[in-house]
């Protein structure tokens, strides 16, 4: 009985800031004098077929992006890396399945580990940084997606097809490209095969942070620190191993893209998915499932704006407005609740005191 | 006395509630002028709320506030400074790197300036009430009885004529009390109505004219010292009978279950060495207490003992087994519980459920995980075994840790401890900010583990716990252990003396 009611608030921060999203964004629609109407009918249409593969294939990458985000929040890392984390490792992932040392499915394996091994590495120099140096991860993961950017650039330059207008890695060999799936009845595009690679790393994460002693121990170590010292937690240990898996599974966030879309890497490859995640992270609130409608709430607001332009006359940029509201709402809301909960709960505890009290007195009275 | 004299301060009918808890519920005071009036309560009766009330930090939901006859309403502490009331708060509000005179003309730079007048005010006031302070001393050279009347002064500066001191014994030994207490009675000489908050009945008895006592959120009996004993004020105070903390019969065998030898440990910040050459043994059985004013290196050589901080030099031995190199999690499992000192920073996950409290500290062994994996229904099920025999009163072991009141969170860091047989209990002030039902199982279950063959070492700044817990008592200063006493005969001043650095009593 409790716990529904707990869960049924916990339900309402998010719909009530998607509710106080929508009102904010009217009055800056209303304030630049948009047709508002035509902007909320276009943006809440039903998607057709076409759309929602699109937005199932946006969210799956979205969802990778905030699961890398989430294992730093849990223990109370900041990593705002994990865009350059997903870019340096999906150049070193396109560089190593384009040069198709091993054939057909190995190739993905060995590309994947590639990705995960450098987004680890990359996202373990702020941890590095950090447990040796003290230096903020913040400050750290910030220069390193400015390095990341500079980095990679430089060296596509000089692993670039020779002779082509189009920069890019060598295209992966037809024999390990991942092929996708026609699910979507009377869509003539088809959902990445590589979806499941985004469900996979949700478990992994429920099962990692749940379950096991690491979970715990990170989650702990996230709730309070000198608490987590005192019970035999190495602290510095944790930020190393927090900082490296977070890393390992940015470097995934571009697998969909690489094997089902691009094929390579290249100047046009989708940049800004790690702050997306953040976001995204913030907004289903580090758990597993609420990070999947987190994700798919942005890719589907991302893929209704894109007609925004042609129907409303609106750029669709509006929908990054509401975006960054919903997130601010929504972190308030959470605040609101937890706080509500929280004297709940104490007066639960007040309740259960007075009633142990009570019965003291009928024994001895 | 009778109404015709003018009364200081008269609280009638106060009440005030916070979210499920009644902090104070139909309090009436009457303090008389020149007087000191002690109020005495159990930690969490609502003392500390009356006195915020009558500073104007909270307002009261209901009731009125009387201060020499005028009723009074306060919307800040600047109010209750206006009309003459001062409070000196439990904690300390210097600034270290500043004067005497500079702490206190802070904030009343208008009254008397900053200079040479505010120098001369100062003086006089000091020497009025019989206060030894040189007002150009530098705070961080003062000791911690100077540092409170330096607290006193600076009420006093601003106008105070009624004075409020919540817990003012708490930080000082016994020969500080008694000065405290002889400037108490100079302000009372002079006039000065001094309300003092303590649950320290033998102190209350000393110096107070008269004592309103507190239980659970309301006011149950003002008494004149004269009429009643300590035993007759903590009756008042619980509604029962008082628990004791002293031990029966010795269960001290010679088998050394701790042995520290040459534990040292340096400032990192590059002062002197926080600890110094520390040897000492606990047995089977026994109860080492460790006697000190705070900060002479207690936490320190706890932490050294849990693996938290490291020794350069010296050795540990934990049950005939070397453990100066292992990690705090390797000496947990070979069996350490430890009771810290500060159970919300060290002890809890505070927004953390009550089972998932039990396994912190646990995290490796069963009942709380199984080759890597957390075992939540083990977890849960001892959880529950802790709530039931420890008596943790809580409405279920999913509510959050911070929702319980201290006296539940510490048993329930005390029942978790205990669990997987450790030989060796470390107990940080076990029973500091707990109420006395608390209290009396705590040290309840400290008697058991005694029985049981644990060792334990005891660390509290509660003379009377150390003495009736212990087996021996160490005394430690300046990082390091300067002498032993022994409880049976030792008595808390001559404890105190020995913590200050005065001969130790053989």
């Amino acid at each position: 009985m409790i716990r529904v009611r707990s869960m049924l608030m916990t339900m309402a921060a998010p719909i009530l800031a998607v509710a106080l999203a929508v009102l904010i964004t009217t009055v800056v629609l209303l304030a630049a004098g948009d047709p508002v109407g035509r902007v909320w009918g276009t943006i809440f249409s039903e998607p057709r077929p076409r759309n929602i593969v699109n937005i199932i294939n946006s969210g799956s990458v979205l969802y990778l992006s905030a699961l890398a985000a989430a294992v730093g929040f849990r223990m109370g890392l900041f990593n705002i890396g994990v865009d350059g984390q997903y870019r340096i490792a999906a150049f070193a992932a396109a560089y190593v399945a384009g040069q198709a040392w091993v054939p057909g499915i190995l190739n993905i394996a060995l590309a994947i580990l590639t990705a995960m091994l450098v987004g680890a590495m990359w996202a373990g120099i702020a941890g590095l940084l950090k447990v040796t140096r003290g230096i903020s991860e913040v400050i750290s993961t910030i220069m390193l997606n400015a390095i990341a950017t500079a980095l990679v650039a430089w060296m596509l330059r000089s692993v670039a097809v020779p002779g082509s207008n189009n920069i890019t890695t060598t295209p992966i060999p037809e024999s390990s490209r991942v092929p996708g799936m026609a699910l979507i009845p009377g869509a003539h595009n088809e959902i990445y095969g590589f979806v499941f690679l985004a469900v996979a790393a949700g478990l992994f994460y429920w099962v990692l942070l749940s379950r096991t002693r690491f979970g715990f121990n990170l989650r702990a170590t996230g709730a309070s620190e000198s608490a987590a010292v005192a019970s035999g937690i190495d602290t510095k240990k944790m930020i190393l191993a927090a900082m490296l898996i977070s890393g390992a599974v940015a470097g995934l966030v571009g697998m969909p893209l690489l094997f089902g879309d691009s094929y390579s890497y290249g100047v046009t490859f989708q940049p800004g998915l790690g702050f997306a995640g953040i976001a995204v992270a913030l907004l289903g609130r580090n758990h597993p499932v609420g990070i999947a409608f987190g994700a798919l709430l942005f890719a589907f607001l991302n893929e209704q704006a894109n007609a925004l332009q042609l129907q409303a006359g609106v750029s669709a940029e509006i929908v990054k407005v509401m975006q960054g509201i919903t997130v601010l709402s929504v972190v308030i809301a959470y605040e609101v609740v937890r706080r509500a909960n929280r004297a709940a709960e104490q007066r639960r505890v007040a309740a259960e005191l007075a009633r142990a009290r009570a019965e003291a007195t009928e024994v001895t009275g | 006395m009778s109404d015709e004299t003018p009364v200081a301060v008269r609280l009638t009918g106060i009440g005030k509630r916070f979210p499920g808890v009644i902090a104070n519920d139909d309090v009436n005071l009457t303090v008389h002028p020149g007087t000191v009036h002690a109020v005495v309560g159990e930690n969490g009766a609502g003392k500390s709320t009356l006195m915020k009330i009558l500073y104007g930090v909270q307002a009261p939901d209901s009731g009125t506030i009387e201060v020499e006859g005028n009723q009074v309403s306060f919307s800040s502490p600047a109010d209750a400074i206006d009309v003459g009331i001062g409070m000196v708060f439990q904690h300390f509000q210097l600034a270290d790197n500043f004067t005497v005179l500079e702490n206190i003309v802070l904030g009343a730079e208008k009254l008397h300036g900053t200079g040479e007048r505010a120098r001369r005010r100062i003086r006089e006031l000091a020497s009025a009430y019989g206060f030894a302070i040189n007002p150009d001393a530098l705070v961080e050279h003062l000791g911690v009885g100077a540092r409170q009347r330096v607290e006193i002064l600076k009420v006093l500066y601003r106008g105070a004529r009624i004075i409020i001191l919540d817990e003012p014994t708490a930080v000082l030994v016994p020969q500080e009390v008694d000065e405290l207490f002889d400037n108490l009675r100079e302000l009372k000489a002079e006039g000065l109505t001094v309300i003092f908050i303590s649950h320290k009945l033998d102190e209350v008895l000393k110096v107070a004219d008269e004592i309103t006592v507190i239980r659970r959120g309301t006011t149950v009996d003002t008494v004149v010292p004269a009429d009643v004993t300590a035993r007759d004020l903590a009756t008042l105070m619980v509604g029962s009978e008082l628990p004791s903390p002293a031990t029966e019969v010795s269960t001290v065998t010679d088998q050394v279950l701790l042995e520290v030898s040459g534990v040292g440990l340096v400032d990192p910040h590059g002062g002197r060495d926080l600890l110094t050459d520390i040897r000492f043994t606990i047995h089977r059985g026994e109860v080492l207490g460790i006697a000190g004013v705070e900060g002479n290196g207690q936490s320190e050589l706890v932490e050294v003992i849990m693996g938290i901080r490291h020794s350069p030099a010296g050795t540990i031995r934990l049950a005939g087994r070397e453990i100066s190199d292992e990690s705090t999690t390797r000496r947990r499992e070979t069996g350490i519980g430890y009771i810290p000192e500060d159970r919300h920073r060290h002890g809890l996950l505070l927004d953390s459920p009550l089972w998932e409290n039990r396994i912190l500290g646990h995290q490796t062994r069963p009942p709380c995980s199984r080759r890597g994996f957390i075992d939540r229904a083990g977890a849960r099920a001892d959880t529950e075994r802790i709530v039931t025999s420890y008596d943790v009163r809580t409405p279920g072991i999913d509510t959050h840790a911070r929702a319980l009141s201290g006296g539940n969170q510490q048993k329930l860091i005390v029942g978790r401890e205990m669990s997987g047989d450790p030989v060796l209990l470390i107990a940080a002030h076990p029973t500091r900010g707990v109420d006395v039902g608390a209290q009396a199982a705590i040290w309840d279950h400290i008697k058991t583990a005694r029985r049981k063959g644990l060792a334990v070492l005891l660390i509290s700044a509660d003379l009377d716990e150390l003495i009736g817990l212990s087996d021996r008592i160490a005394v430690m200063l300046r990082g390091a252990l300067v002498g032993e006493v022994d409880p049976r005969t030792v008595t808390p001043t001559q404890l105190g003396s020995a913590m200050t650095g005065a001969e130790v009593p053989a």
